[in-house]
C-alpha cells in the first residue's frame, strides 16, 4: 500500500512542473567514469527530482567546446591547468576547486602487474605498452614524466602506443592488443579491471602532480543544482568514495 | 605556408595508405563487382549488403570488432600468432587491412554499376567471335567499364585519406607508423595548436574539393552507353 502511494506520488510529480526539480549536464575526465557515476547515483537517491547526465571524455576537449559555449554546467577537468585558463578567459562562474590528486599505475591484463616496476618495462616480453597521448591527456603526460624519471623513457618508446584518452588506454590493455599500460588508479580500482590482473602504484614523487580541478560554467550561474551537487563533494561519504577510488585529498595533503 | 615534420610524416603515411588500400581494392573489389553485376545467385543480396555495410556503420563499430578480433585472443589474432607476424593492431599493414574492409563501397558499387551499364549484348557479340570469357572480359568488359573504374580509384583513395574513426580506434597513433593526416589533426586541435590544424585542414579541404571536382568532371563523359 506504502508502494502503491509514493508510486502515485511519483507520477504525480514527474507530470506537475515542479520549481524544484533542475538539471545539470556535467563535462568530465575519463578517469572520473566510475567513481562520479556512483556519486551521481548515490546524489540523485537523495534527490530523485533531480537529473544529472555526465559525459565523459578527455579534458582537453570539452576545454575547447566550453570555450565554444558547449552547454555543459559542470566541468571536472583531470589537469586543473584547463579550468583555470577557463576561468581566467571568464567561462566560470564559480572558483577553481581542488576536488582530488589523480594517481597513475602500470597495469596488465597479461601478466601480474604488481610485481613489476617501471624498469620491467625495458623487457622484451613487453613489445607494445600503452599511455594516454602526452600531447593532451593529462595521464599521458604524467606518464611520460614517470618514465623520463627513471630514465627508461628512450627504451620503452619505441614500443609505446597511443590512446586517445584514458580509459581509450585501459581498453588497448584490456583487450591485451597491449601487454601493459600507464591508466589512472581510479580506472584499476574499478570491480571490473580490478579483476583482470594486478597494478603497481608508481611512485608520485617520479611525476608532477595529478592535481584535478573542476569549475561551475557561466551558463550555469544561475543553477542551484550546478551548487547543491558540488557541496555534496564536500561531504564525508563523497569523501570516503573518492578515497576508495584512489583519489587524495585536497584537505589530506 | 609551412609544414612541421611531424604533419609531412602524417601526410606521406596518408598517401600511403590511400595509394596501398585503392590498388588493393583494384584487384580485389573488381572479382566481386564483376559477379554481383552477372549474376543471378540468391546469394547476390547477402553479398551486395555485406559490401555496402561500411556505408552505414559507424567506424567505432569496426574499430571495435576490429580491436577484439586482431588482438592476442581474437580470432584474427591467433591466426596472426599462428603464422608468427606481429599483431595488427598498431602496425600499418592492420590500418591497411581496416581500410580495405571500410572502403569496400567505394571501390565495388561505381565499378557494379558501370559493368551492369555494358548489358548482356557486348559480351555475347565478344563470344560470337570466339572470344574467350577471360578474353571478353579484358578486351571488352575492363575498356567499357573504365569510367568506372577512375570513379571507383579516385573515390576509394579520397575515402581512405579521409578516414579518421578506425585509425584513432585501433591505431595508437604511433608517429610515421599509425598516425595518418586525419588523426594528426584531431591531435592539434585536442592540444590546442589551432594554427598548426588549420593549415592541415586547409590542405584536406583543397584537396576533398579537387576529388570531388575530379569526381563530377568525369561524369559527362560517363553518359555514353
Amino acid at each position: 500500500m506504502k508502494a502503491l502511494k509514493s508510486l502515485l506520488l511519483s507520477a504525480l510529480l514527474l507530470n506537475t512542473p515542479n520549481a524544484f526539480a533542475d538539471k545539470i549536464l556535467i563535462a568530465a575526465a575519463s578517469d572520473l567514469k566510475f567513481a562520479l557515476d556512483e556519486i551521481a547515483a548515490a546524489f540523485k537517491k537523495a534527490n530523485p527530482l533531480d537529473t544529472i547526465e555526465i559525459v565523459y571524455g578527455s579534458s582537453g576537449k570539452f576545454f575547447t567546446q566550453i570555450q565554444q559555449n558547449a552547454p555543459y554546467d559542470l566541468y571536472f577537468s583531470a589537469d586543473i591547468a584547463f579550468p583555470e585558463k577557463l576561468a581566467k578567459d571568464g567561462f566560470a562562474s564559480s572558483d577553481v576547486v581542488t576536488y582530488g590528486y589523480g594517481r597513475i599505475v602500470l597495469w596488465s591484463t597479461s601478466v601480474d602487474a604488481s610485481k613489476l616496476t617501471l624498469q620491467d618495462l625495458t623487457d622484451s616480453s613487453f613489445s607494445r605498452i600503452a599511455i594516454a597521448n602526452p600531447q593532451h591527456a593529462p595521464y599521458g603526460k604524467r606518464a611520460e614524466e614517470a618514465l623520463r624519471s627513471t630514465g627508461t623513457w628512450h627504451l620503452v618508446e619505441p614500443k609505446l602506443v597511443y590512446g586517445e584518452n584514458i580509459a581509450h588506454t585501459a581498453q588497448f590493455v584490456q583487450t591485451k592488443n597491449a601487454q601493459a599500460g600507464i591508466i589512472a588508479l581510479s580506472l584499476a580500482l574499478t570491480p571490473e579491471l580490478a579483476q583482470q590482473g594486478g597494478y603497481y602504484l608508481i611512485p608520485d614523487s617520479l611525476h608532477e602532480p595529478l592535481e584535478q580541478g573542476y569549475i561551475i560554467t557561466k551558463r550555469a550561474s544561475d543553477n542551484l543544482l550546478a551548487k547543491h551537487f558540488v557541496s555534496y563533494f564536500e561531504t564525508a561519504p563523497v569523501r570516503a568514495l573518492m578515497i576508495r577510488y584512489g583519489f587524495t585529498l585536497p584537505k589530506e595533503k | 605556408m609551412v609544414l612541421s615534420d611531424n604533419d609531412l610524416q602524417a601526410i606521406v603515411l596518408t598517401v600511403k595508405l590511400a595509394s596501398l588500400v585503392t590498388v588493393i581494392l583494384f584487384i580485389t573489389g573488381t572479382p566481386i563487382a564483376w559477379w554481383l553485376a552477372r549474376t543471378q545467385s540468391r546469394w547476390k543480396g547477402i553479398l551486395g549488403a555485406v559490401v555496402a555495410l561500411p556505408l552505414v556503420l559507424p567506424p567505432s563499430v569496426l574499430g571495435f570488432y576490429l580491436l577484439l578480433a586482431m588482438g592476442p585472443d581474437g580470432p584474427l589474432g591467433h591466426f596472426t600468432q599462428a603464422i608468427g607476424i606481429e599483431p595488427l593492431p598498431f602496425s600499418f599493414e592492420g590500418l591497411v587491412f581496416a581500410s580495405v574492409f571500410y572502403s569496400l563501397p567505394f571501390m565495388v558499387q561505381p565499378v557494379q554499376n558501370a559493368f551492369e551499364a555494358i548489358g548482356d549484348r557486348p559480351l555475347e557479340v565478344a563470344a560470337t567471335l570466339r572470344a574467350s570469357p577471360l578474353n571478353a572480359f579484358f578486351t571488352v568488359a575492363l575498356p567499357l567499364a573504365l569510367p568506372g573504374f577512375m570513379t571507383a580509384g579516385i573515390l576509394t583513395f579520397a575515402h581512405t585519406v579521409g578516414e579518421f574513426g578506425v585509425v584513432l580506434m585501433i591505431g595508437g597513433n604511433i608517429p610515421g607508423t599509425t598516425r595518418v593526416a586525419s588523426v594528426q589533426i584531431y591531435d592539434h586541435v585536442e592540444a590546442m595548436e589551432y594554427s598548426e590544424a588549420h593549415r592541415l585542414a586547409a590542405i584536406m579541404l583543397i584537396f576533398s574539393f579537387l576529388v570531388l571536382l575530379a569526381v563530377y568532371a568525369w561524369r559527362p563523359g560517363s553518359k555514353r552507353k
